[in-house]
């Protein structure tokens, strides 16, 4: 596992916001600016999804970045690779370690398989990818398997696969250059069932800095 | 009940006979071929690796409502498990069984390993020549029922191991593949699928050599009340509430 500290200062940022719990977030960033994103209360999961602003048909593949760098996980130096095989976003800094590309988001449907029928009418993580796309003209068939910053699915070597405890501590942050103009949306996700979020999510915080 | 982890071994003796009378179609398709077609609930799409796959990717919708598809990452979650075995589904990204995996004496099937494309085959295979790729086959495929590449989803790669280490590294298993290996994919509701007989992403043999692959349909038996896909676990009874309520009203 690797964590890395990074030199950017919150008082040169352009845009310092606060996401709440549970809330959606996008945003269009510009080839070289970095956002950050920092895990305020620690152990909240934050479903993240990035498309080529220019032409949103290029958007974030799982399976072209994990094959990329031969590796699961994300951390320090991992690219987030599009399906048109080309670099997305850098992570410049991360002091969590690892960040899940596998587990994909909550839905009302998954919801109601995972947890029970009666789940279907909780909030979810597609519901507010689907809020926070919709102004630029994306929606379902725009949704493909995301990355979960500061979550820990862990894959053995029999391929189980739990979503387990998290490893992010308050004030975990993750630092992304953009490659390209990228639109970027997030999920803090609402999930209460699983200790993804250790059944209660907290906000987080978004910084932008020119690059 | 029996949790996915508990589900039996496959048997790689069971010899796979399929009634003559019972066969709706079937076709073997060379390596690098693609294919497409729409499967009837109730019928089962056979997909037999005649002399030792080199991967086999595949994408799948909601015949009726396209808008539904194949989501990997839910059917790995909610199963707890990423290495599709018998007796675990393919699950869609609106909680509903698209496949049950009746059969297989394979083993060994993959979620996380993508699919090739120009750049991966141009990387692995040498610039300036034309190597057919997955990604380019299934948009040619989908362009057939109105869908582009916004409706491309993360696939499944079929008789292949990509075998993952504690800190999350992916290493292609190489010799798992065993001639005349098969899985029986019984669909749920009307499945579109389409089928890529390209090389998978990782695999690291030259020359491109994909092998034939049989793709039989047939009208397998109906479900019975003790069935292991159906029975798995709660969720894949949930699973089947909902898939199943979409046909209750016909």
């Amino acid at each position: 596992m690797t964590t890395s500290q990074t030199q950017l200062d919150p008082q040169t940022a352009i845009y310092d916001e606060v996401v709440p719990s549970r809330h959606p977030w996008s945003r269009v960033l510009k080839r070289g600016q970095i956002m950050r994103i920092e895990d305020l209360g620690g152990n909240q999961a934050v479903d993240f999804l990035v498309y080529n602003a220019d032409a949103p048909d290029e958007r974030y593949s799982a399976q072209d970045t994990t094959v990329a760098q031969g590796n699961l996980y994300l951390t320090t130096g991992s690219k987030l690779i599009s399906n048109d095989g080309r670099v997305m976003m850098t992570i410049l800094n991360d002091t969590c370690g690892r960040h899940d590309t596998s587990g994909g988001a909550c839905s009302c449907e998954s919801n109601s398989v995972r947890f029970g029928l009666d789940k279907r009418f909780q909030h979810a993580c597609v519901e507010n990818f689907l809020t926070a796309l919709a102004p630029y003209g994306l929606g379902k068939r725009d949704m493909v398997s995301n990355i979960n910053f500061f979550m820990n699915v862990p894959v053995s070597d029999n391929g189980t696969l739990e979503i387990v405890d998290g490893i992010s501590a308050p004030g975990s942050i993750v630092d992304l250059r953009a490659e390209m103009n990228t639109l970027v949306a997030i999920s803090n996700c609402p999930q209460i069932n699983n200790p993804c979020n250790a059944y209660n999510p907290t906000p987080i915080r978004i910084l932008i800095w020119e690059g | 009940m029996v949790q996915s982890s508990v589900l039996p071994n496959s048997d790689s003796s069971n010899p796979g006979t399929i009634d003559p009378a019972l066969i709706l179609r079937d076709e073997t398709l060379p390596g690098s071929a693609y294919w497409h077609g729409i499967i009837k609930r109730g019928n089962t799409l056979r997909i037999t690796d005649l002399e030792g796959s080199q991967g086999v990717s595949l994408i799948c919708y909601n015949a009726d409502n396209p808008i539904e598809r194949l989501n990997v990452a839910d059917t790995a979650k909610i199963q707890f498990n990423a290495f599709l075995k018998k007796g675990m589904v393919i699950y869609s990204d609106m909680g509903r069984v698209l496949f049950s995996i009746t059969e297989d004496t394979s083993g060994y099937h993959d979620l996380f390993g993508g699919c090739s494309n120009a750049a991966s085959n141009a990387a692995k295979y040498g610039e300036g020549e034309f190597w057919v790729n997955a990604r380019d086959s299934f948009r040619r495929a989908v362009t057939r029922y109105g869908l582009t590449k916004r409706d491309i989803m993360p696939n499944i790669n079929l008789f292949t191991r990509v075998a993952i280490e504690l800190e999350g590294k992916m290493t292609f298993v190489e010799g798992i593949e065993k001639p005349g290996s098969f899985i029986d994919l019984r669909a749920e509701m009307n499945v579109l699928v389409v089928l890529s007989n390209c090389p998978h992403a990782l695999h690291p043999s030259t020359p491109y050599a994909p092998k034939p692959i049989q793709v039989p349909v047939w009208n397998s038996p109906a479900p019975t009340a003790d069935d292991l896909c159906r029975n798995a676990n709660p969720e894949a009874v949930r699973g089947f509430v909902n898939t199943d309520a979409l046909f209750a009203q016909d």
